[in-house]
């Protein structure tokens, strides 16, 4: 670790001039070390970065010593904000009250080191940031060293730098006093990273750094953005996905006080007004009919019904070996099961919304996102100008959870389709209705599995059939994740479970229902519904086995110390063995998801049919913690989300309308719901992993599983609702 | 014409009797810090006091604020209830996305103004109506603790 980086050959770093004084620092990545995917931007990074317009730094420090830090990634709750900046201010030594934070525009140099987009998701951004924002500290601390041996005539060897001052002796020189010579020196051609043994910043709980700003109603979030000129807009959307605008009449609309005008865009109609309040009576007031296209009779309780008969038969080979069926004819014990899990919606706290103002050769937006780039290119598209004549604002988001993050940039491309049509600079706003029956849902699941257990009850032959909706067809991942007809992220955590690597016969495959509904990632992707037939299936196996469901999983799991180390843990800091008080039982499950480990021990007690989570223990191995607080909360944060969808949350279709409307049906957990939550770190060297979305897969099944302790009762089909009563 | 006091300051608003507090405060008079969450008080988020009842500024005309004093987010730090909250909420390091937080915040004022001891089920009692879908709930809890033992 201590070793000198060759910058000119693993990243492309430089230093110049700010205008206004100061110095900024760019760097990128060559193409050759990328993972490109598919329709992702084209990679002229070096170019830019060489140009270094001004949006293109990772970093200024002003001459009044403030430190800017451009987060490459989105601020959506999971704390980038701070931990980017950790990674800098660790090697720069710099002042961390001096530290300010902006969200990068949408242009190549900010693409991600591993997906080649500009895109905040994956559970990625701290990993795949650590060397670029290390090595950017790094580099601008050697830029300072330089320049303040030249400011003061002593060899660079005699300087160290502290908390934001280069020190020679008694002699103190702050940063900001250095950018201008710094500025005017070489970009070092290789720098030298801190041994982990010095870090002060990375591994320590740090406060979050947009704290302030957040608790006094100050932060701005695109719901926030105002200005003058600016109009509020609401669109009336097809009541059913696919349907289209027969013919529609505004004069009731146009009679609203505060409505200026209304017009058709492809996605419906678009009410545009001064303020929301207006624009909502004028869309109430709106007159549509609608051609409700092929979706008008959906019902997904009939789809279940076809899903569950597609189940019954092999789809498309995800993972195979061995002769599964011959193992499973001679197996002493078998079980046979079908899991349910239905549609979910991302319900941020933040209703989508999107600002535009176009001019000529030239478009403005703002808004929250996770995908700047393709939104970038989307409007760009729209409006027939160049990707870099659309500048996109990146305010806070309040919420993501994938919903942000749409390949088909869709609140983004209605919001310009909506500024073009009606002239004029429109902020489109998503009503919490609209939220919940604008599609890009979590995938409907349904899987059926056999498997044959050996003679001493350990799984011999595995077969399973998962069956549910593509969320890459159709996106420009398509051809990167679909493989041989099987979207990976379809079968992830089946296809790739630990479980089927030690058994010498096993067959997964995949059903893809070509349904019109749109769907997207939802928190933890395939792994949201993957983990907990995973997980139910082996507790089922250790009860059909006799056995104690954690003696279980560790037999199972002995090659794989990682899994080990986050089971262990949480039963330990569970103190599984122990008693519980009368009426409540532990369930437990481990899951490894975006590069990190998890495992969670329930408590739960059902009393007449409800269901009471009252603690979860959970523990995770996600290689270096560089922010443990920070860890915690997204651990919190994952089982709450898990809680909702394990206990209460669903979409589902009758007539071809979305049943749910809002948070009176669709149900989230709540403050009376949320128990307690410990959460326990592995110490560990390993490969770093994701943290925002890791924590939610084993939610459902250890919940489930203390509720089969409890109760006798297997839960098989999410979410739990009224089950029991 | 309405006239509407909020946060200690009278103001004239040419809005109709029934536009929701919410809209007044957001879109007329750009104090952005009420938030929009579901417009029906299932979630909270718009959570302001009127006449120091917590209230949903979403199903509120503006109608029923005359004559009653309006305080957001944006001044409750000068309530001596509101500032313990807050700085309770840093000292926990409470927020994630922080879309919700400031009506956690005027919701946990509300409680902690009236209830100086709350327990556990006080405190789901008076926040259950506030959803936070990043699940801060825990830390809620233990910062509106932490926040009664300092002003107690």
């Amino acid at each position: 670790m201590n070793s000198p980086l060759n910058i000119s050959r693993r990243t492309f770093l430089k230093a110049s001039a700010l205008v206004v004084g100061g110095l900024v620092i760019a760097f990128s990545i060559p193409t050759a070390k990328r993972f490109l995917m598919p329709g992702a931007a084209p990679d002229n990074a070096g170019a830019a970065a060489a140009k270094l317009p001004e949006p293109n730094a990772f970093l200024r420090i002003g001459t009044d010593n403030t430190i800017t830090v451009m987060l490459a990634h989105s601020e959506m709750g999971q704390s980038i904000w701070t931990t980017l900046p950790m990674l800098i201010a660790e090697e720069l030594d710099a002042d961390w009250s001096k530290i300010k934070v902006e969200h990068a525009a949408a242009a190549p140099a900010y693409v991600h080191t591993a997906y080649g987009i500009q895109i905040t998701g994956g559970s990625s951004t701290t990993w795949s940031e650590f060397d670029r924002y290390r090595q950017a500290g790094a580099l601008t601390r050697q830029l300072l060293i330089g320049a303040a041996a030249e400011k003061l005539g002593v060899a660079a060897e005699t300087l160290k730098t502290e908390n934001g001052f280069v020190i020679s002796g008694d002699t103190k020189v702050s940063y900001g006093e250095l950018t201008e010579i710094a500025a005017k020196l070489a970009t070092p051609k290789a720098v030298v990273l801190k041994d982990p043994k010095d870090w002060k910043v990375i591994g320590k709980a740090t406060k979050r750094l947009d704290g302030p700003e957040k608790i006094n109603g100050t932060a701005v979030f695109g719901q926030d953005i105002h200005f003058d000129g600016l109009m509020t807009a609401m669109v009336a959307r097809s009541p059913v996905f696919g349907g289209t605008v027969k013919s529609f009449d505004a004069s009731a609309t146009k009679q609203i006080q505060g409505v200026r005008n209304v017009v058709q865009v492809p996605t419906g109609v678009a009410v545009i007004a001064d303020h929301y309040w207006a624009a909502k009576q004028g869309r109430d007031a709106l007159k549509v009919e609608w051609d409700l296209g092929p979706n008008a009779n959906l019902d997904s309780a009939v789809m279940l019904t076809e899903y569950s008969a597609l189940a019954s038969k092999p789809g498309l080979v995800a993972a195979q070996l061995g002769d599964s069926k011959a193992e499973l004819a001679k197996a002493t014990k078998s079980i046979e099961a079908e899991y349910a899990l239905p549609y979910l919606a991302h319900s941020p706290m933040e209703p989508l919304n999107c600002s535009v103002r176009i001019e000529k050769d030239a478009c403005e937006i703002w808004t929250g996102t996770q995908m700047q780039g393709t939104d970038q290119q989307a409007a760009a598209k729209i409006l027939g100008l160049k990707p870099e004549q659309v500048k996109i604002h990146t305010l806070f988001l309040g919420g993501g959870f994938g919903r942000r993050a749409n390949p088909a940039a869709d609140f983004v491309s209605e919001a310009v389709q909506v500024a073009k049509a009606a002239g004029v600079p429109v902020k489109t706003v998503w009503s919490r209705e609209d939220d919940v029956h604008g599609g890009y849902y979590r995938p409907m699941y349904v899987h059926k599995a056999k498997i044959g257990l050996d003679a001493n009850g350990a799984p011999a032959a595995w077969e399973q059939v998962t069956v549910g909706q593509s969320i890459m067809l159709g996106t420009p991942f398509e051809a990167f994740m679909i493989k041989n007809g099987v979207d990976a992220t379809s079968v992830e955590g089946i296809a790739d479970s630990p479980y089927l690597k030690g058994i010498p016969n096993y067959h997964v495959s995949l059903h893809t229902v070509k349904a019109t509904i749109p769907v997207l990632w939802w928190r933890s992707v395939g792994h949201s519904h993957s983990a907990f037939v995973m997980e139910s299936l082996i507790d089922e196996l250790a009860h059909a086995a006799n056995k104690d469901p954690l003696d279980y999983r560790r037999e199972l799991l002995k090659a794989h110390p990682r899994h080990l180390a986050a089971l262990n843990l949480a039963a330990e800091k569970a103190e599984w063995s122990k008693p519980l008080p009368k009426g409540v039982y532990r369930g437990i499950a481990v899951h490894e998801s975006f590069g990190s480990f998890v495992a969670q021990v329930a408590e739960v007690s059902v009393n007449q049919g409800a269901v009471k989570v009252h603690r979860m223990v959970c523990a995770i191995d996600c290689g270096l913690a560089v922010n443990p607080d920070s860890l915690k909360a997204q651990m919190e944060s994952s089982i709450s989300f898990g809680l909702g969808a394990a206990l209460q949350s669903e979409i589902t279709f009758k007539e071809g309308k979305v049943q749910q409307s809002n948070f009176h049906d669709y149900l989230v957990m709540r403050m009376q719901d949320m128990p307690k939550v410990d959460v326990h770190i592995v110490p560990s060297t390993e490969k770093m992993g994701g943290v925002g979305e890791p924590g939610l897969p084993p939610v459902a099944p250890a919940v489930t599983n203390a509720i089969f302790a409890a109760t006798g009762k297997r839960i098989r089909q999410l979410p739990i609702g009224s089950q029991l009563a | 014409m309405i006239t509407l006091n909020v946060n200690g300051k009278e103001q004239q608003l040419d809005v109709s009797d029934d536009m929701p507090i919410l809209w007044a405060l957001r879109d007329v008079m750009h104090l952005t810090g009420t938030k929009f969450g579901c417009g029906m008080a299932q979630c909270g988020a718009c959570t302001v006091h009127l006449d120091g009842q917590p209230t949903r500024a979403c199903i509120t005309p503006v109608s029923a604020a005359a004559g009653k004093k309006i305080v957001t987010i944006e001044d409750v730090q000068n309530d001596k209830v509101g500032q313990a909250v807050q700085a309770a909420w840093s000292e926990i390091d409470v927020v994630q996305c922080g879309y919700c937080q400031s009506g956690q915040i005027m919701a946990a004022t509300a409680l902690l103004t009236t209830n100086q001891a709350p327990t556990d089920a006080d405190i789901d009692a008076a926040m259950s109506g506030n959803i936070c879908r990043c699940g801060t709930y825990p830390r809620i809890r233990a910062a509106i603790h932490a926040a009664a033992t300092k002003l107690a």
